[in-house]
C-alpha cells in the first residue's frame, strides 16, 4: 500500500516537470516579450529592464534560473504588477478560490449524491425521469449563462443576494451554486447508475431478509458501493471545477485564481501565468492522489499496481 | 430521440441558410436604435443589441460558429483519439498500461488553463509574421489576410479544443478493441500474414464506428461549450464576429436594461448542447456501449 503510494507520488514528478518545461517554453516562444505592451521607452531603459527582468540571457540559463528558484519556492517577480511578487500574488488569491471550491464541491458531492440516491430508490417514477431530465440540463447549460441568469433573477429582481462582490458570506451563495450545478448533476447520474447496480447485488436481498431497514440497507451497503464511482470522477471533477472558476470569478468579481490567470493571460504576465499554471497542477496532483488512496482504501477488490 | 435530432438539424439549417433570409447584416450598427427590445413591428424579432445589431441575424452566425468549431475540433480529436485507443488496445500490455497512464493523467489536468495559455500567447499578429516566415506564404494574399482577421484564432481556437477532447474518445475505442481482438476473424487475419497495423484500420478500426459515433455525439456538444466559454472570456472569437460565447458576454453586460440579449443566445446555446447530449445519451443508451 505504501509502496503504491509512493509510486504513485514519484510518477507525478516527471509530468509536474513537463508541465513546468512546456510551459515555461510555450510562453518564450510566444511573439512579443512581456515588455512590448509598454509605453515607448529609450533602448537604455529597456535594455535594462530587460537585465533587471534576466529577459537578455539565453533561454537556456533563464530556465535554470527559473529553477533554483523553484527550489527555493521563488516563483519570481510579476512582470506586470510591478511591486508584487508572484508569491505574493498567488498567496493573496488562492485561499479564496479554494474557498469558493470546495464549497462548491462539498455542495456538488451533498447535493449530487442525495438526488442520485433518491432517482435510484424510486426508479422510474416520475420523480426519477424528471431528476434524470433536470440531470441532462444541468450537464448542458453553460456556467456562464446559468450565473448570469441567476443574478439576473435573483439579485436584480427579487434583490435577495448581492450580484457580486467578496467578503460576507452572502456573497458565496450564487457563485457556489453556479459552480457548482453542473457537477450535481453529473455526480447524480453517476450515482444513481452506481446504485442501481450496488442494489442488484445479492447481498442487499440477505440484508433485507436480515430485517435491516431499508434506510440502513442503503447506508450501510448499497451506498458504500454505489459511491465508487463517484469518489473516482472526483479527480477530474476538480480539475473542471478549477476550470469553472475562472469564468465564474469574471462573472461575479471575485478576486481569486482564475480571475488572476486570465489578467496575467490577456498582459502576457510570463511569470505569473507559470507561477498559477505551477500552483494549480500541484494542488491537482495531490489531490488525485489523495482520491486515490481513498479509492483503494474504500474498495478491497481494487489492486494496487492497477490502473 | 426524435425531437432532439430535429432540434438539431433545425438549428443547423437556421444557421447556415437563415441569414440569407434576413435583411439585417451582423455587423451592421444603427446606433440610434440602440438595444431596443424585441418586436414584430420593426423586424427585429428578437431585437438589438447595444449598438443596434440585429440580434437574430448575430445568433444565427454565431450557430454558424459555434456548428463549425465543433465539427472541426471533433474531427481533430478524432484524429488523435482513435489511432491512440486501437493502438493502445491491440497492442496490450506494457505499452496498453503506460499509454492509457499518460490518458489518465491528461484527465486530470487543468488542460483549460493550457488553452487559455495556448490562445492567449499565440493569437497575436507576430505569429501571423512568423507563419509567413516559416511557410513562405504571400505576404498580402487574401489567406495572410483572413489569418490576421479571424482566422489564427479560429485555427487555434479548434486545434486546441481537438487536443484536449480526444482522451474520452481513446478510452472508449481502446476498451471496444479489447473487446473486438479477441475475436475469430482477427484471429483469421493475422493466419493471413496482415501486418498489425493493417489489422488495426481495416478490420479494428471499422468495427468500432458504432462506438465511435456515439461519443462523437457527446463531443460535439463539450467543445461547442468550450468555444463559448473562451469566447465569453475574450479569449476565443472576439466582436464582432459573434459567436454565442461574445453574445452572452455582451448580454451579460447589458443584462440589467435589455435582458433579452442574455436570454436568447443563452438559451439557444443551452437548447443547442441539451440536444445534443440528449441525442448522445440516446444514442448511447440505444447501442448499450459500456465502457
Amino acid at each position: 500500500m505504501v509502496r503504491y503510494v509512493i509510486w504513485r507520488a514519484l510518477s507525478s514528478i516527471p509530468l509536474l516537470f513537463l508541465v513546468i518545461t512546456v510551459s515555461f517554453f510555450l510562453v518564450r516562444l510566444a511573439p512579443g516579450s512581456p515588455l512590448a505592451r509598454e509605453r515607448a521607452m529609450p533602448p537604455e531603459i529597456r535594455a535594462r529592464l530587460e537585465r533587471h527582468y534576466g529577459l537578455d540571457q539565453p533561454w537556456s540559463i533563464q530556465y535554470w534560473n527559473y529553477l533554483r528558484g523553484l527550489l527555493r519556492f521563488d516563483l519570481g517577480p510579476s512582470y506586470k504588477q510591478k511591486e508584487a511578487s508572484v508569491n505574493a500574488l498567488i498567496a493573496r488569491a488562492w485561499p479564496v478560490s479554494a474557498t469558493l471550491g470546495a464549497l462548491a464541491f462539498a455542495l456538488a458531492l451533498l447535493a449530487g449524491v442525495a438526488l442520485g440516491c433518491l432517482a435510484a430508490t424510486r426508479r422510474a417514477t416520475f420523480t426519477d425521469r424528471s431528476l434524470v431530465f433536470l440531470a441532462l440540463v444541468g450537464v448542458s447549460v453553460p456556467n456562464f449563462v446559468l450565473g448570469p441568469l441567476l443574478v439576473l433573477i435573483v439579485s436584480l429582481n427579487l434583490l435577495w443576494l448581492p450580484p457580486a462582490g467578496w467578503g460576507e458570506s452572502r456573497h458565496v451563495v450564487l457563485p457556489a451554486i453556479t459552480l457548482a450545478a453542473p457537477y450535481v448533476a453529473y455526480i447524480a447520474r453517476l450515482t444513481r447508475a452506481g446504485m442501481l447496480q450496488a442494489l442488484q447485488e445479492g447481498y442487499i436481498l440477505t440484508a433485507r431478509a436480515k430485517g435491516l431497514r431499508e434506510y440502513g440497507v442503503l447506508i450501510k451497503h448499497a451506498l458504500r458501493v454505489g459511491i465508487l464511482p463517484v469518489i473516482s470522477f472526483s479527480g477530474p471533477a476538480i480539475a473542471f471545477l478549477v476550470t469553472g472558476t475562472v469564468v465564474v470569478e469574471r462573472i461575479f468579481a471575485i478576486p481569486g485564481l482564475g480571475n488572476l490567470f486570465v489578467q496575467a493571460a490577456f498582459n502576457r504576465d510570463y511569470t505569473l501565468i507559470l507561477g498559477i499554471v505551477l500552483v494549480v497542477s500541484t494542488a491537482l496532483f495531490l489531490f488525485n492522489l489523495l482520491v486515490d488512496i481513498i479509492m483503494v482504501i474504500l474498495d478491497p477488490r481494487i489492486h494496487y499496481g492497477e490502473a | 430521440m426524435v425531437i432532439p435530432a430535429l432540434i438539431v438539424l433545425g438549428i443547423a439549417g437556421a444557421s447556415l441558410f437563415g441569414p440569407l433570409f434576413l435583411p439585417f447584416t451582423y455587423w451592421e450598427t444603427h446606433p440610434e436604435l440602440g438595444a431596443s427590445p424585441p418586436s414584430f413591428a420593426n423586424g427585429h424579432y428578437l431585437g438589438t443589441d447595444l449598438l443596434g445589431r440585429d440580434l437574430l441575424v448575430r445568433m444565427l452566425y454565431g450557430g454558424r460558429i459555434s456548428l463549425m468549431v465543433g465539427l472541426l475540433s471533433t474531427t481533430v480529436s478524432l484524429l488523435i483519439g482513435v489511432p491512440y485507443g486501437a493502438i493502445a488496445g491491440y497492442l496490450g500490455g506494457r505499452i496498453d498500461e503506460v499509454m492509457m497512464r499518460i490518458v489518465d493523467i491528461l484527465y486530470s489536468l487543468p488542460y483549460m488553463f493550457i488553452v487559455i495559455l495556448l490562445v492567449a500567447l499565440f493569437a497575436q499578429p507576430g505569429t501571423v509574421d512568423a507563419l509567413v516566415d516559416v511557410l513562405d506564404l504571400t505576404p498580402h494574399s487574401p489567406l495572410v489576410g483572413w489569418l490576421r482577421g479571424p482566422g489564427l484564432r479560429l485555427i487555434l481556437l479548434f486545434m486546441a479544443l481537438g487536443a484536449v477532447s480526444w482522451l474520452t474518445l481513446a478510452r472508449i475505442v481502446r476498451g471496444q478493441v479489447l473487446v473486438l481482438k479477441n475475436m475469430g476473424f482477427i484471429d483469421a487475419a493475422r493466419a493471413l500474414g496482415q501486418t498489425r497495423t493493417m489489422i488495426i484500420v481495416r478490420h479494428l478500426i471499422p468495427n468500432t464506428l458504432g462506438v465511435i459515433i456515439v461519443y462523437t455525439t457527446l463531443t460535439i456538444p463539450s467543445v461547442i461549450l468550450q468555444e463559448a466559454f473562451l469566447s465569453f472570456l475574450g479569449l476565443g472569437i472576439r466582436p464582432p464576429q459573434a459567436s454565442w460565447g461574445t453574445l452572452v458576454n455582451e448580454g451579460v453586460q447589458a443584462m440589467a436594461v435589455a435582458p433579452w440579449l442574455l436570454i436568447f443566445p443563452g438559451g439557444m446555446l443551452a437548447v443547442t448542447l441539451l440536444s445534443l447530449n440528449f441525442l448522445g445519451d440516446g444514442l448511447r443508451d440505444a447501442l448499450d456501449v459500456r465502457i
